[in-house]
C-alpha cells in the first residue's frame, strides 16, 4: 500500500485540521470573506471540514463600498449554495457614524478604514475567532504570523511576544474581550491556491481572468478606471487586456497586463512571473513595514 | 502531478552564511521575485551597505531590521518540480533557543550550518542537542564558507570527525554532510568544480530526494477526536462521524477498533475524507469515521485497535523546553496542558534534573527551569492521558504547558 499524499494533499489536510479546532475551541468564530481567491478557497475548505454538515462560521464581508462589482455577484451566489450567513461590516456606515474620516486626494483609499469597520463588526458580532485567507509567502510580516494569531482588547498584534506555536497543538485560550485571528492557510503559496483551484475545478470571479478594461498607470502599476479613484490631470485612461491577480478594494488593487483566460494558463503565467501578487497592491507601499504597522493595530 | 511537501530547519546566526544560504535556494530556485529583490537592493543601498543584503529577505520585522538580528521563526517558501519545501528559518542565538525548538517541532530535515574556519563550535552542538530532542529524522551538516579553507578536503574531514564524535551521544539516525560555498553556490545548487573530491550529492539534490516516506509512524494506529460532525437535517438523519486527523498507523474500513477512554469495540463502517469515502487512511490525513453502533465518543477521545493501544495514564515523565521570560517553572505549581486534542490540568510532581545543553550533563542541584532551559519534570495530571513515547510518534507524544494566569504557551514537552 502506498502511504504517500502529495504537498497539495497535505496542505489541504492541515487547513482542515486548523478549521475544526477553530470549531471547537471558540464558541463564536466567523470567516472573513473579501471575494478574493483565498477567501472561496477558504469557503471551500471549510466544506469539506465539516461535511456534511453546514459550515458552522458566518462570512463576515467588510464592504469598503468601493468593489468590483462582480465581487458582489460572486459572494452572493457563494453564499447561497452553501446556504451560509453572510454579515457585512461597512466602511461606509463607519464613515457616516463619524468613527473614521475618509482619506482626500489622489491617493485616498478605504482600504486603511477597514481595521475599524472590522474591529466594530468583530465587536457587535461578539465573535471571539476570525478565520482569515492570509498566507505566510504573501508579505514579510505575515511570514512571522502564527496559524493562532492572539490580538488583546483593542484587536491588537504584537509580533515581538507571539505565543510559540509546536506540533499541531493549537493554543486558543484568551481573556473575556480578546480574540483570535486565525490562518489556516498560511503555508499555502499563490502557486498552491491556483493548483488547489484547478484540482478541485472551482468556479471563480471573472475578474481573475483575462478582459479587456479602461485603466490608467499610476506609479508604474496598472489600475481600473472607476469613481472611486480622482485621476491627476496627467492620467490617461486606455483599454488594456488585464486580470487581477489579487482583489480588493477598488482603489488600491493592481491590474496585470495578461491574456491568461483560463486557470490552466493562470498557473502557466505565475510559474514563469518575476513580480510578487501584492507587487500591484498600492496599500502595501506606503512605506516599508506598512502591512507590519497595519498589522499591529488589527488589519487582516 | 505528484510532488512531496518537506519541511525543513535552519538555524545559525547571519555570520555563518545562513541567510545568504537561504538566499541562495530562494534565488537558485527562481522563488525570489523581481520586486522583492527590487525592495531589498533599495534598502541595502539606504543602509550603506555594501551588494544586496539577502538576509533582509528572511528579516521581515521592524526591530529585525533596525538590530540587524532575527528574532522569531520565519517561515519561507520554494519549490522544484520535485518537491515543495517549507523552511522554518529560526535565529540560532542561544537565548532563542525556543524558536529553535518551535521549528524543530515539524521538521523533516535540520540544516546544522558549520562555517569551515570555526569548525563545530557551542551553536553546532546546541542545535543538533535540539534536533535530538525533537526527533527530527534527517540531520545534514552543511560546512559553510569552504572558499575561505581553500577547498581543504582535511578541513571538512576533520570536522566531520569532531562532529560525529559529538553526535554519537545523541539520538539522531540519519546524518549526512556536505562541503558548500553559499557565496559563490558551490555544492548547493550546483556541483563544485573545485572540491572535486567530494563524491556525495549537492545540497538541493539531498533536499529533493531524502526519503521521508516513513518519517511519519504507519504502525500504531491513532485517530485523537477533534469534534463530531452532525448535520442534524434530514437527508442525514442519523449521520454521527467523528473527525480529526490520522496521528499514526492506518485505518481501513472493516477495521475493528477500541474507543479510549470508555473502551467501547466497534468497526468502521465508512472514512470520509477530503474528497470523498476512502478505503483506508493514513498519516497525516484529515478524515471522518462512521462506525458501526451507537457509542458515545466525543472531542479528547482516541480511536485506535485493540491490539495496539497507547498508554493510559495520569502520570507522565516528560522532557520539557520552558519558554516564558518572566516567570520561571513553578516546582508543585498547577498549569494547563494540551495532548492530541485533550485540555486538561496538572501538578508539577518533580523535576528531576537540568540538562546542560552545551555539554548534555545533568544538573541536579541547581534545578530551577527558566527561560529555553531543558529539562526532565514529573507530572500528575487530573484526567488520563493517551500518550506514546515521543521517539515513537511525535503527535502522541508532545504536549504543551500553558500559564493558566496568563493563556501563555510556556513549555513544550515531549513523553518519555
Amino acid at each position: 500500500m502506498n502511504y504517500q499524499i502529495d504537498h497539495i494533499r497535505e496542505l489541504e489536510s492541515e487547513s482542515i485540521f486548523i478549521m475544526r479546532e477553530v470549531a471547537a475551541q471558540f464558541e463564536n468564530p466567523v470567516l472573513m470573506f473579501s471575494g478574493g481567491k483565498d477567501s472561496i478557497l477558504m469557503v471551500y475548505l471549510a466544506h469539506k471540514a465539516f461535511y456534511p454538515a453546514k459550515i458552522p462560521f458566518s462570512l463576515l464581508h467588510v464592504d469598503t463600498g468601493h468593489n468590483f462589482p462582480e465581487t458582489l455577484k460572486y459572494r452572493d451566489e457563494l453564499v447561497e449554495r452553501f446556504g451560509a450567513k453572510l454579515v457585512i461590516g461597512s466602511v461606509q456606515e463607519a464613515i457616516d457614524n463619524g468613527i473614521v474620516t475618509e482619506e482626500k486626494g489622489f491617493d485616498a483609499s478605504r482600504n486603511g478604514l477597514q481595521t475599524s469597520a472590522l474591529l466594530e463588526a468583530l465587536e457587535k458580532g461578539k465573535y471571539d475567532a476570525a478565520l482569515g485567507g492570509a498566507r505566510r509567502d504573501e508579505e514579510k510580516a505575515r511570514a512571522k504570523e502564527r496559524f493562532f494569531s492572539h490580538r488583546d482588547e483593542f484587536g491588537q498584534w504584537d509580533p515581538k511576544n507571539q505565543r510559540p506555536e509546536l506540533w499541531n497543538l493549537f493554543n486558543g485560550r484568551k481573556n473575556i474581550g480578546e480574540h483570535f485571528r486565525v490562518f489556516p492557510i498560511s503555508n499555502w503559496t499563490e502557486l498552491d491556491v491556483w493548483q488547489y483551484l484547478a484540482l478541485e475545478n472551482i468556479p471563480l470571479p471573472s475578474l481573475y481572468f483575462a478582459h479587456e478594461r479602461e485603466v490608467f498607470k499610476r506609479d508604474g502599476t496598472l489600475l481600473a478606471d472607476c469613481e472611486y479613484i480622482q485621476k491627476r490631470p496627467d492620467e490617461e485612461v486606455f483599454t488594456q487586456m488585464v486580470r487581477c491577480r489579487t482583489i480588493g478594494d477598488m482603489t488600491c488593487t493592481g491590474v496585470w497586463e495578461s491574456n491568461a483566460s483560463t486557470v490552466d494558463e493562470i498557473i502557466q503565467e505565475i510559474a514563469t512571473t518575476r513580480m510578487t501578487e501584492r507587487g500591484g497592491r498600492t496599500d502595501d507601499k506606503r512605506s516599508e513595514t506598512s502591512m507590519e504597522d497595519r498589522k499591529k493595530l488589527g488589519y487582516f | 502531478m505528484q510532488t512531496e511537501l518537506l519541511r525543513f530547519t535552519t538555524a545559525g546566526s547571519v555570520d555563518d552564511g545562513k541567510s545568504t544560504l537561504i538566499g541562495r535556494l530562494l534565488y537558485d530556485s527562481k522563488s525570489i521575485y523581481q520586486d522583492q529583490y527590487e525592495q531589498i537592493e533599495r534598502v541595502s543601498e539606504k543602509r550603506g551597505e555594501e551588494g544586496v543584503n539577502l538576509a533582509l529577505l528572511t528579516d521581515g520585522l521592524k526591530s529585525e531590521r533596525e538590530q540587524g538580528i532575527t528574532i522569531d521563526v520565519a517561515y519561507r517558501y520554494f519549490s522544484t518540480p520535485k518537491r515543495k519545501f517549507i523552511i522554518a528559518d529560526t535565529p540560532g542565538h542561544i537565548q532563542y533557543t525556543r524558536n529553535m525548538v518551535t521549528g524543530a517541532s515539524t521538521a523533516n530535515v535540520a540544516l546544522v550550518l558549520i562555517d569551515a574556519r570555526h569548525g563545530v563550535v557551542e551553536q553546532t552542538k546546541r542545535h543538533a542537542i535540539i534536533a535530538s530532542l525533537l526527533q527530527i529524522p534527517h540531520l545534514l551538516v552543511c560546512i559553510n564558507k569552504m572558499d575561505l579553507v581553500d577547498h581543504s578536503q582535511s578541513v571538512y574531514d576533520k570536522i566531520q570527525d569532531d562532529f560525529e564524535q559529538f553526535a554519537a551521544k545523541l539520538d539522531v539516525k540519519d546524518v549526512s554532510f556536505i562541503p558548500i560555498s553559499a557565496l559563490n553556490g558551490d555544492n548547493v545548487v550546483n556541483r563544485s568544480e573545485k572540491m572535486d573530491w567530494f563524491e556525495g550529492s549537492t545540497l538541493m539534490y539531498y533536499l529533493e530526494n531524502v526519503h521521508i516516506a516513513s518519517d511519519h509512524n504507519f504502525i500504531d494506529t491513532r485517530l485523537p477526536i477533534q469534534t463530531v460532525i452532525r448535520p442534524y437535517n434530514d437527508e442525514f438523519h442519523d449521520y454521527r462521524g467523528y473527525a480529526g486527523r490520522i496521528a499514526g498507523g492506518s485505518f481501513k474500513v472493516g477495521d475493528k477498533i477500541v474507543a479510549l477512554p470508555s473502551g467501547f469495540s466497534s468497526e468502521v463502517t465508512r472514512i470520509v475524507g477530503a474528497s470523498g469515502d476512502q478505503e483506508s487512511a493514513y498519516p497525516p490525513q484529515s478524515v471522518t469515521l462512521l462506525l458501526k453502533g451507537d457509542i458515545d465518543i466525543s472531542r479528547g477521545d482516541m480511536i485506535v485497535r485493540e491490539n495496539n493501544q497507547p498508554e493510559v495514564g495520569q502520570d507522565i515523565d516528560l522532557m520539557i523546553c520552558w519558554f516564558d521570560r518572566e516567570k520561571p517553572l513553578k516546582p508543585k505549581g498547577k498549569y494547563a496542558i494540551k495532548h492530541t486534542s485533550q485540555d486538561v490540568r496538572c501538578v508539577i510532581k518533580e523535576v528531576r534534573y537540568k540538562l546542560d545543553i552545551n555539554t548534555l550533563s545533568r544538573d541536579q542541584e541547581d534545578k530551577e527551569i527558566r527561560m529555553n532551559d531543558i529539562g526532565r519534570i514529573l507530572i500528575r495530571t487530573t484526567k488520563p492521558l493517551f500518550t506514546d513515547p515521543y521517539r515513537k510518534n511525535r503527535v502522541t507524544g508532545s504536549v504543551i504547558i500553558i500559564d493558566e494566569g496568563t493563556n501563555n504557551t510556556v513549555a513544550a514537552g515531549m513523553v518519555i
